[in-house]
């Protein structure tokens, strides 16, 4: 028993059907196999709010979260996602959960041209769910793989901050 | 320009996920072992992308359940190949009797490729600069290797052959990684040397030491970013052995650096510099050891 079709060899840019919940909503697409996630999410999923930029793991525009993780999207192949839940920029800005990152960031002046502002956010949210109070140095250690070509990075780690600190006040993180 | 020529896409390949180790081995042969293994992909995918590397097959282990979990097994902790990064910071089997892959953890890239990333892809890859396969030579690990010729355990010490060159052969799969269990009467120490946090080291270093009292009755120190591969210092540790870590001493071990490490030509790191730092990272470690007592 092997489980494995020879057939698949054969025909490598064939598409494969993958399915997974992207932002609480199940979905099916044809893929290619080297087709990675971000590509997919962008194209034909339609989902542009996950950048692309390095497309080699050293910027961080791609992040996503899978299986409740962050993850880069440029570093997996749709396929490989095949099953898992994803959530994008666009569902954690639809459920609200960033809200308040959105606004500080906003603010703060901790966007400019807005490239890196997905991938921020998403590693910012993952970092908050996991540590109530990091501190600055937590913070800068965690945002260690996001570029910013245009901020200086001061007041992104401002604005995580001062949501890290306004979310204990108000009793606990969302 | 043709797109092709311009754009970071992997050429097409098929796909193939295995749920056993069976199915994973037979997939590689039928490839005619043109395929590739891919775990967390962290380094496989850029390769990919990049066209380093264009296999016909890519044959995805991380469905395998025999290749995962952490667990004491005898006088070890058998890691699973598949355990993720971020699994050596969270598992408290790992902070107890593993403590030093627990401590070199943190500085393996970052947190999103640490979600990622697998122990086993990391000792598979052998990177010189990587943290854990240099860590795996100062605990005098054995890696587990399945093949079409069957099951056999490798001793760290005759793991790590060449530049990425290990004694992993075509279509072998790592399994586990076998650590000696933590002892009250060892000491460790971890740091590296890098230019930001997340980057791979300028030079980095791990000790494991078995201690009676102050004395050193064994220890093994092991660096990466010095070389083709992970390197244990044996001039250094032979001066170590029998004494106490008194200031002479580390004077000594540092002084045998020297004759232990020969770094490679380098523009961004020259090798006097390297060695320098070597002998630097060296010092403050077997000092926290001594206070570690
Ligand atoms: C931006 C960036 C920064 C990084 N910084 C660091 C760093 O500071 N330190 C560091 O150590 N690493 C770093 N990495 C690499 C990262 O740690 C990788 O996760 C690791 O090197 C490979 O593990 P993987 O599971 O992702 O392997 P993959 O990429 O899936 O595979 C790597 C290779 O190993 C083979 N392989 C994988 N698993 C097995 C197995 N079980 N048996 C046999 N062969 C196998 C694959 O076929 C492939 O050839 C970085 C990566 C990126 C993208
Ligand atoms: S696009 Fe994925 S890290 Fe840059
Ligand atoms: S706002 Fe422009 S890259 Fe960060």
């Amino acid at each position: 028993m092997s489980g494995f079709d020879e057939i698949v060899l054969d025909d490598a840019d064939e598409t494969v059907r993958v399915r997974f919940v992207v932002n609480g909503r199940k979905v099916a697409c044809e893929v290619a196999p080297r087709e990675t996630l971000v590509d997919c999410l962008r194209n034909a999923l339609e989902l542009t709010g996950t950048h692309a930029g390095c497309e080699m793991g050293a910027c961080g525009a791609c992040l996503v979260q899978l299986d409740g993780r962050v993850v880069h999207s440029c570093l997996m192949f749709a396929v490989q996602a095949d099953g898992a839940k994803i959530n994008t920029i666009e569902g954690l800005t639809e459920s609200g959960v960033i809200a308040d990152l959105q606004a500080e960031f906003h603010r703060r002046n901790a966007l400019q041209c807005g490239f890196c502002t997905p991938g921020m956010l998403v590693n910012a949210h993952e970092l908050l769910s996991r540590v109530a109070q990091p501190s600055r140095g937590e913070i800068r250690d965690a945002l260690s793989g996001n570029y910013c070509r245009c901020t200086g990075y001061e007041a992104i780690v401002d604005a995580i901050d001062a949501v890290a600190k306004a979310r204990s006040e108000s009793g606990g993180t969302t | 320009m043709d797109i092709e020529e311009t754009a970071v896409k992997a050429r097409a390949f098929s796909y193939f996920r295995a749920a056993t180790i069976d199915q994973a081995l037979d997939a590689h042969a039928r490839a005619g072992d043109d395929a590739r293994f891919i775990a967390g992909g962290q380094s496989l995918v850029p390769a990919l992308s990049l066209r380093l590397q264009a296999p016909r097959l890519l044959i995805d282990i991380t469905h395998i359940d025999e290749m995962r979990g952490v667990r004491r097994e005898g006088g070890y902790l058998r890691i699973g190949a598949l355990t993720r990064h971020c699994e050596m910071l969270s598992e408290p089997l790992v902070a107890e009797f593993a403590p030093l892959l627990h401590a070199a953890a943190p500085f393996v890239a970052h947190p999103a490729i640490r979600n990622r990333g697998t122990f086993g892809g990391s000792v598979a890859l052998a990177d010189p600069a990587s943290e854990f396969p240099a860590m795996t030579l100062a605990l005098d690990a054995e890696i587990e290797i399945v093949g079409p010729t069957g099951r056999r355990r490798v001793k760290a010490d005759d793991f790590f052959l060449d530049l990425f060159e290990t004694a992993l052969q075509p279509g072998e799969l790592i399994t586990a990684i076998y650590v000696p269990l933590f002892k009250a009467d060892q000491r460790f120490a971890f740091d590296e040397l890098a230019r930001r946090r997340g980057d791979y080291a300028m030079v980095g270093c791990g000790i494991m030491a078995t201690c009676a009292g102050d004395r050193i009755n064994d220890i093994r120190i092991s660096f990466f970013s010095v070389g083709n591969t992970p390197t244990r210092v044996k001039g250094a540790e032979a001066t170590l052995i029998g004494s106490s870590l008194d200031a002479e001493r580390i004077a000594a071990a540092q002084a045998a650096l020297e004759g232990d490490l020969a770094p490679p030509d380098s523009d961004e790191v020259p090798p006097a510099m390297r060695l320098h730092l070597a002998r630097v990272l060296l010092g403050r470690l077997l000092g926290r050891l001594g206070e570690s007592a």
